[in-house]
């Protein structure tokens, strides 16, 4: 009677996604759920508690001494295995997994200990005795660039990893004959995205014919040129360092490409206990020591003539990249390059990228990577311009956006598609920006603060390696060792029943690649979803990788599911083979795949898992020519991403989509406290793959962006010592901050450059907002006389604003 | 992020912790909403956890007396939240949805919140603005103080090392009683950068004949005020700013943080404290004790 009872009850709830009713249901596989070698220890890191010192003795004695304690491992044991880290430029700024000589920041490992449990490890890990010389620190770019700087890196001779001046287009005589030039400098802050599971890694070294070999599991996902980093630090070929990564990955955002010096520490603790050894991080390492995206300090000049019109372009980059220029660092200067002009057509533009090294946690991706530094320094120009020339910051940009596509910036870029102007009207008629302008006036009027802020952004998928060859000088460039594209892997195979199975590689952090995968394996086979099943796995021993692999960068739209394509595409190619020997031996070129079954165009069909049966069952029937393989492994490597050229210029990205944002706040103007009014946001991100995804993906980059525009910062005393080391300090924000209005929407102008037309989206309001909500907020406090140039922006930070505009 | 070794017992009676907590080497446990963390963190490394939650005396909640309402050491947060006798004590309701989140309030206790006297904490606050009685057992017996005595400093309280804060009892309200609360903080449930608690009694015709302020967040422990002079300055928001601005240069003196600078937290109590203030005396005047 119950089970009557139950059956007849509506369902309580549909997962949107295929992966959701495991994960409710306590049922996901992330590492710490996985015990894959029995006997595994336990390891705890022994960390730098200064943010620059030198190390003049870590004694291991008492550690190694204390019941339950397998080996501990420290500096000696890392100078006398391990090579430096191969780096992307020729900086002379060696980095290990451990501090060897010094220590560069609050958090830098300086020893492990193995025990039997993480108990025991942390109690022993109290007994290494480090003895320090505390040296000067420095935290920000600007204190880092100064001449009397503490030196980090005492062989660099300097601070600065690296510096590249580039010029595109007659920029000098743009300047000259400017009708106008408008330079601001501007800051941008250093958070994270705070992924909800830490690091996980289980490490296990065993010697082997032939030598060591290293057997890893860690919740990393790419990018897979880390792969050789990781085996070239541990002095092996990449082809003895095998690397599994669990299905269920807890979130990343890009900041769990960090983990990769962790997998190499942890490989030689196990080397010295002679186990497997797992370490799991917790949060207090994890704000400490793990990776955020980079702080920036940057001065943009604009170029105009008397119209408005932005003539030429210069930007001057100093990004904050932690102690080490850990790879993929400097990348956060060059993600954006070939899209550094945004949305508006300037065809002459400088750069100056620097990266420079301070006593402060290594940078690395974060969701938005370059994108959020780079247009909160040219959005907030572009309101900063209409500003000084008396025109509407909205009427300026629509004078200067690109109109016409593809389009070519200056710097190499190739922006595949889009209608920039149809977006912004959408977000603006969604804003309903005439309300939103009363809602001003009715605010000023009683003597509040109300501001409106408009971000428009070129937000780019599917990263072009080649980038990264940009940070070091065309001459200094190895003929023959060009890096480029971005290739991806899909497996595909049907089973005697006619089942599809889908097999990623693509490591996704929670994206939800299997619900895609699937639907449009179905889509493109003709099969109900029923018919067809995704498995993740990633195991470099088995599944094809490149050094491009992984979940970065926002490539799930345009790469992976091109190969799941391509993949079907090639399945279909056999299916319509074999069915053609069930109808006749129609010309399998006229067979449609539809409904599950395989049809003749005058409508005859036969069962697509009958067609499957036959390439099981009777091979010998298939045409000749047509192999008996339902097996397909496809490719997608688009060649619009080439090397850099040796004038500089690269296509940084495969897509380039867009977002057009607008965002309105309100101030109390007694607490000044900022609480966000409404924000409408357009994205155009190509075909639409999945609605539910996109928006998921839209709204979580949003508050993404809100946590770095309004909560989160990586702060320091002026000491070095981070100040924003747990959660009581740095601050995401939670559902109770996220109540605002938000009004999402779409124009869909499909890519030419991959076969759905997708694009990738998962970025896109990381790097919008964060600009949209300062504009917003320098828009309230314009009539007070008060520049905004930097973020976070709350209550706090209002008040000294105020505070010193009184004190001029 | 693991505690350093130590030893729990969880003892039937009062008296078998007090014994326990002989030595002063003990900690006790009820929530561990604030304990558990700083045992993780190692900043904290009793020898013995005494958990408090067995005892069946220290679980009791309810009216006391003629106008008290009483709750033990070992009543969570949120049952207090949900019982309808503390709206007897019109603060309780008011302050307890800013306690943490309700997850954390399912676990923490009221008179745990008490003995840990964070500064910013709401519960403290209310308890000094209310006066209320807390109830100490240690080795030399029974006592009872008064809230604003109990607390002496940041997280340092009149008990000792041996001691165990047994319950608090707060007084409920009567005719002409008003009430404000308020706090501002980075985000829902976080530490308030700056929070006002109030009361205020008016007579039959209307005159206010007594009113307390207390401020937290703002020094080393929720600091208390007869603010009755202050209100004779005004009855609107506007009007008592001023005396709340120079209320708030006297009483805000934490040396503040990137949250918020000491200027940033005297521009908030000053808003808050005339804001809330005014409302208090308008609820007593309207008879209403709260909303």
């Amino acid at each position: 009677m119950s089970d009557m009872t139950a059956e007849a009850a509506p369902p309580r709830w549909t997962p949107s996604r295929d992966e959701d009713a495991a994960l409710v249901a306590g049922r996901g596989r992330f590492l710490d759920d996985l015990d894959p070698l029995p006997g595994t220890l336990v390891a705890a890191v022994v960390r730098s508690t200064r943010p620059h010192a030198r190390l003049l003795s870590v004694d291991l004695s008492r550690a190694r001494a204390h019941p339950g304690v397998a080996a501990v491992i420290g500096p000696d044991e890392v100078r006398a295995a391990l090579r430096p880290f191969p780096l992307s430029t020729g900086a002379a700024m060696p980095y290990l997994p451990t501090g060897v000589d010094k220590v560069r920041f609050v958090g830098e490992p300086i020893a492990v200990v193995v025990a039997t449990d993480r108990y025991v490890a942390e109690d022993a890990a109290e007994l290494v005795a480090v003895d320090y010389e505390d040296l000067p620190a420095v935290s920000t770019a600007r204190s880092g660039l100064a001449d009397d700087a503490p030196l980090l890196h005492d062989d660099a001779g300097s601070n600065v990893a690296t510096d590249r001046t580039f010029s595109f287009g007659d920029l000098d005589e743009r300047f000259a004959a400017a009708a106008h030039v408008v330079t601001r400098r501007y800051e941008f802050p250093r958070y994270s995205s705070v992924p909800m599971e830490c690091y996980s890694v289980i490490a296990h070294w065993t010697e082997q014919d032939g030598g060591p070999f290293v057997e890893a599991w860690a919740n990393f996902h790419g990018p897979f040129s880390m792969v050789p980093v990781m085996a070239g630090a541990l002095r092996i070929p990449t082809s003895r360092l095998r690397l599994h990564v669990p299905a269920d990955i807890g979130g990343s955002f890009g900041i769990k490409a960090g983990i990769y010096p962790y997998v190499v520490l942890l490989a030689l603790a196990s080397k010295h206990a002679g186990t497997p050894v797992r370490w799991t991080e917790d949060r207090v390492e994890h704000l400490t020591a793990s990776s955020s995206g980079a702080d920036r300090a940057m001065e943009f000049s604009a170029a105009l003539d008397a119209e408005g019109t932005i003539t030429a372009l210069r930007a001057d980059l100093v990004d904050n990249v932690g102690a080490y220029l850990r790879p993929p660092e400097p990348s956060t200067l060059y993600r954006c390059f070939g899209n550094i002009t945004g949305p508006y057509r300037i065809d002459a533009v400088g750069i100056r990228a620097r990266a420079v090294v301070t006593n402060t946690m290594p940078t690395g991706l974060n969701r938005g990577f370059g994108g959020q530094q780079l247009y909160f320094g040219l959005e907030r120009l572009l309101d900063d311009v209409a500003a000084e020339l008396g025109l509407d910051a909205v009427e300026l940009r629509r004078r200067n956006l690109i109109t016409s596509f593809p389009h070519e910036t200056a710097t190499g870029g190739v922006y595949d598609s889009g209608d920039y102007l149809a977006a912004l009207d959408l977000a603006t008629k969604n804003a309903d920006l005439p309300e939103l302008e009363r809602r001003r006036e009715e605010a000023r009027a009683a003597g509040a603060h109300y501001g409106i802020g408009t971000a428009l952004v070129v937000d780019p998928s599917g990263t072009n390696i080649g980038y990264v060859g940009l940070a070091t000088p065309a001459e200094q460039r190895t003929p023959g060792r060009d890096k480029s594209g971005s290739t991806e892997h899909v497996r595909m195979s049907v089973d005697p029943q006619g089942v599809v199975t889908v097999m990623l590689g693509s490591v996704p952090q929670g994206q939800g690649h299997a619900t895609v995968a699937r639907k449009v394996a179905a889509q493109r086979l003709g099969l109900p979803l029923e018919q067809v099943r995704c498995v993740i796995d990633m195991d470099t021993a088995t599944t094809p990788w490149t050094v491009t692999s992984g979940s970065y960068s926002s490539r799930f739209a345009p790469l992976v599911t091109s190969a799941v394509v391509a993949a079907a595409d090639t399945v279909a190619t056999t299916v319509r083979a074999a069915a053609s020997t069930l109808l006749d031996d129609v010309d399998p070129d006229t067979l449609v795949l539809a409904d599950g079954e395989v049809r003749t165009p005058d409508g005859r069909g036969v069962k697509f898992r009958h067609a499957a049966g036959v390439v099981h069952w009777d091979p010998a029937a298939l045409p000749p020519g047509v192999p008996a393989r339902l097996y397909a492994e496809a490719e997608f490597s688009p060649r619009e991403t080439r090397a850099a050229t040796a004038d500089d210029r690269i296509n940084s990205s495969l897509c380039y989509g867009f977002v057009a944002e607008i965002v309105a706040v309100r101030i109390d103007p007694d607490t000044l406290e900022i609480s966000v009014d409404r924000v409408s946001s357009v994205h155009d991100a190509g075909t639409v793959l999945d609605q539910t995804l996109l928006d998921g993906q839209v709204y979580g980059a949003l508050v993404h962006g809100l946590g770095g525009a309004a909560y989160e910062e990586f702060t320091h005393a002026p000491s070095g010592q981070p100040t924003a080391a747990t959660f009581l300090d740095y601050l995401c924000p939670t559902s109770a901050e996220a109540g605002f209005e938000l009004l999402t929407d779409h124009v869909v102008s499909p890519s030419p450059l991959t076969p759905l037309g997708a694009k990738g989206c998962g970025e896109g309001s990381s790097m919008s907002f964060p600009v949209a909500y300062a504009n917003a907020v320098a828009d309230a406090l314009a009539p007070l006389g008060i520049d905004i140039t930097s973020l976070p922006l709350h209550g706090e930070v209002l008040h000294q604003l105020l505070h010193d505009r009184k004190d001029a | 992020m693991k505690a350093a070794p130590f030893a729990y017992v969880r003892p039937p009676t009062l008296d078998d912790v007090l014994a326990e907590l002989a030595g002063g080497d003990g900690k006790v446990l009820a929530g561990g909403q604030s304990l558990v963390p700083v045992l993780a963190m190692r900043l904290g490394r009793p020898a013995t956890l005494i958990d408090v939650t067995a005892v069946p005396e220290l679980t009791e909640h309810g009216p006391t007396g003629r106008s008290g309402y009483r709750v033990a050491a070992a009543v969570r947060q949120r049952v207090v939240e949900r019982d309808p006798a503390a709206q007897d004590v019109p603060l309780i309701p008011m302050a307890m949805p800013f306690v943490g989140h309700r997850e954390l309030r399912s676990r923490g206790t009221v008179c745990g919140s008490l003995a840990h006297a964070d500064p910013a904490a709401e519960l403290p606050a209310v308890a000094c603005c209310l006066d209320a009685q807390v109830e100490v057992s240690g080795p030399g017996g029974a006592r009872t103080v008064s809230a604003q005595e109990f607390v002496t400093g940041a997280m340092t309280t009149t008990a000792g090392p041996e001691d165990v804060l047994t319950a608090v009892t707060f007084p409920t309200a009567g005719p002409g009683d008003g009430f404000g609360f308020a706090e501002i903080a980075r985000r829902h449930g976080d530490f308030a950068l700056a929070g006002v608690v109030c009361r205020v009694h008016v007579t039959g015709s209307g005159a206010v004949d007594s009113a307390v302020l207390t401020g937290f967040g703002i020094s080393d422990r929720a600091v208390t005020r007869d603010v009755a002079a202050l209100l004779a300055t005004g009855e609107r928001e506007e009007d008592l700013r001023p005396a709340t601005i120079e209320l708030a240069a006297e009483m805000v003196d934490t040396g503040g943080d990137t949250h918020g600078s000491t200027g940033y937290r005297r521009r908030l109590f000053a808003v808050l404290a005339a804001r809330e203030l005014a409302r208090a005396l308008r609820r007593a005047r309207e008879g209403r004790t709260t909303t």
